[in-house]
């Protein structure tokens, strides 16, 4: 860091071209802020259908709101520069001062950059951490439950479409994800075949779905609507119409739908495997598609659903 | 000729040449199964019968082992394509004779009837809303549209069948074979131009990862497209 010489016939002007700047640096960060605050952050994806969606709404909201006033400076000093020291036109071309370190500003500026790279540090770990992060209380083996009651919904990914199966309702798997509002949901991410991605865009919930595996990933509904679910992980040729619509509902709406679509799939919700949350071995049940040897340490018997729960 | 219209027309003449060559390869590495139009000539009102069927291996062609489906087109002949242009808002009655093997299913979910015209198919005349890919000769193959919620499953022809099809595309029907029929409607006027793709979701592609490559990743066999016209 450092600017020009103090001791130039401009150190006075330096002064005055360093109230100008801060004159309208700091009314441009107070209205900026405050319009990230109060007039973007409603509008700033994901939205607000769950609370992990808000959380990371809350999240952007405060990174942007600590990265704009140093890039409103910078830009601003930037055109500041442009503006005020450019070559007078018809001036003899001089070479400037000479360029010297400022103690004062190195300091200032190590200082508070550090402590925002810091702040920034803390405040992601924190909220990676925290319930509904996604780095602390979700995968294959949480360390933190939600309290209370807990709608399990399991997702179950293939080439190229997803499923979605109610082990608390009666066990039936449908095509359609209906959840209901104001409650808590897990869903428990995998796959019958390669890396999938759970992504449900407006619920802030995304998801690897891996092979034999059971990722859990936690939410709680906040508002009524539809959300996008789409594949996140390139998986073969139909991967970009891997995509559907899942549905937050009233509760007393939820329960319709249970029961009818309960009843509705009854004749084939007793061919299903009985529910698992352990991973699936894929044509262990003698499917097409053999991909693991019958040799391997799976019983012949063994599919997606003859494991023993593991929660 | 000046000098910038010489530059110019080296650039366009380069433009030219890399465009031809690109489509060439394109074509040549991703060959398109042609399109059966059965909205041509068709009457408001009237249904669409649409004939497919499914065979063990093709026989012929680039890819001479893979399972395939088949059209058959409006002159009564088995095309090796799996796209269709259908016209919108109609009732399509769809005939598929398989010819394959089956199995259990990875996932049981496809062995029920969904988005068809009842909530049912036949099977050998036999109306079904649901196969049980466990027992018996198991399901061979579905025909799945997942934005039109279409799914059907196909029981497989029993393995110890003495006449099963050992010839290439088309089979004919003297071997033995499922024959499953269903009807569903396409969509309305608002939907002409969009198209829909449907699969087969048994993993069929033998000795590839998860049975999910080969022809369950090539356009033409296990897989295609349905247009909607107006």
């Amino acid at each position: 860091m450092a600017r020009r010489q103090s001791s130039s016939p401009d150190a006075v002007s330096n002064k005055t071209h360093t109230a100008r700047l801060m004159g309208m640096w700091v009314p441009l960060m107070v209205v900026t802020e405050l319009v990230f605050w109060f007039v973007l952050q409603p509008h700033i994806p994901p939205g607000r259908q769950s609370d992990s969606a808000q959380g990371q709404q809350f999240d952007i909201t405060v990174l942007s709101m600590i990265a704009t006033p140093v890039f409103e400076l910078v830009i601003m000093y930037f055109i500041y520069s442009l503006l005020v020291w450019r070559h007078p036109k018809g001036a003899p071309l001089v070479d400037g001062p000479p360029i010297r370190s400022n103690m004062k500003i190195q300091t200032a500026w190590m200082v508070i950059t550090s402590a925002m790279v810091f702040g920034a540090f803390v405040f992601g770990t924190y909220e990676l951490v925290v319930p509904a992060g996604a780095g602390g209380g979700e995968g294959p083996n949480p360390i933190w439950k939600p309290s209370g009651k807990v709608l399990p919904v399991q997702v179950i990914a293939q080439q190229w479409r997803f499923t979605y199966r109610y082990p608390t309702l009666g066990g039936f798997e449908t095509s359609q994800l209906v959840i209901p509002n104001h409650t808590e949901i897990a869903f428990h991410v995998t796959s019958l075949d390669v890396v999938h991605n759970f992504w449900a865009y407006q619920l802030g919930v995304k998801a690897d779905a891996n092979p034999q595996s059971d990722n859990v990933a936690y939410t709680h509904t906040n508002q009524v609507g539809r959300f996008t679910v789409r594949c996140a992980e390139l998986c073969g040729i139909w991967h970009g119409a891997m995509y559907n619509y899942g549905h937050v509902v009233p509760r007393a709406q939820f329960s319709s739908w249970a029961t009818s679509t309960k009843a509705r799939l009854a004749s084939n919700t007793k061919n299903l495997p009985p529910f698992s949350y352990a991973g699936y071995v894929p044509s262990a049940n003698g499917a097409a598609g053999s991909f693991y040897s019958p040799q391997d340490k799976f019983g012949p018997l063994e599919t997606y659903g003859a494991a023993t729960p593991t929660s | 000729m000046g000098k910038g219209a010489r530059l110019g027309l080296v650039l366009a003449l380069f433009v030219a040449a890399f465009g031809l060559v690109t489509y060439a390869v394109v074509a040549y590495v991703v060959p398109k199964p042609p399109v059966i139009d059965f909205a041509a000539g068709h009457s408001a009102g009237t249904p669409v019968d649409l004939h497919l069927q499914v065979v063990g291996s093709l026989g012929y062609g680039p890819h001479p082992t893979y399972v395939s489906y088949l059209t058959m087109n409006p002159s009564g002949k088995w095309v090796h394509t799996t796209r269709w242009d259908l016209p919108a808002n109609t009732q399509v009655n769809v005939t598929i004779d398989q010819y394959d093997s089956g199995s259990p299913l990875r996932n049981q979910y496809f062995g029920g009837v969904t988005g068809t015209l009842g909530g049912k198919a036949t099977l050998n005349g036999k109306s079904f809303t649901v196969l049980n890919a466990n027992n018996g000769a198991g399901v061979g193959h579905t025909f799945t549209m997942p934005a039109l919620g279409v799914s059907v499953p196909l029981w497989g022809v029993s393995s110890t069948a003495k006449n099963a099809c050992n010839q290439a595309a088309p089979c004919p029907s003297s071997a033995a074979h499922e024959v499953v029929k269903f009807s569903f409607m396409t969509p309305g006027s608002q939907s002409v131009g969009h198209t829909y793709r449907w699969q087969c979701f048994v993993p069929c592609g033998l000795a590839t990862v998860d049975g999910n490559g080969g022809p369950m990743q090539a356009i033409g066999y296990m897989g295609g497209f349905m247009t909607v016209e107006g």
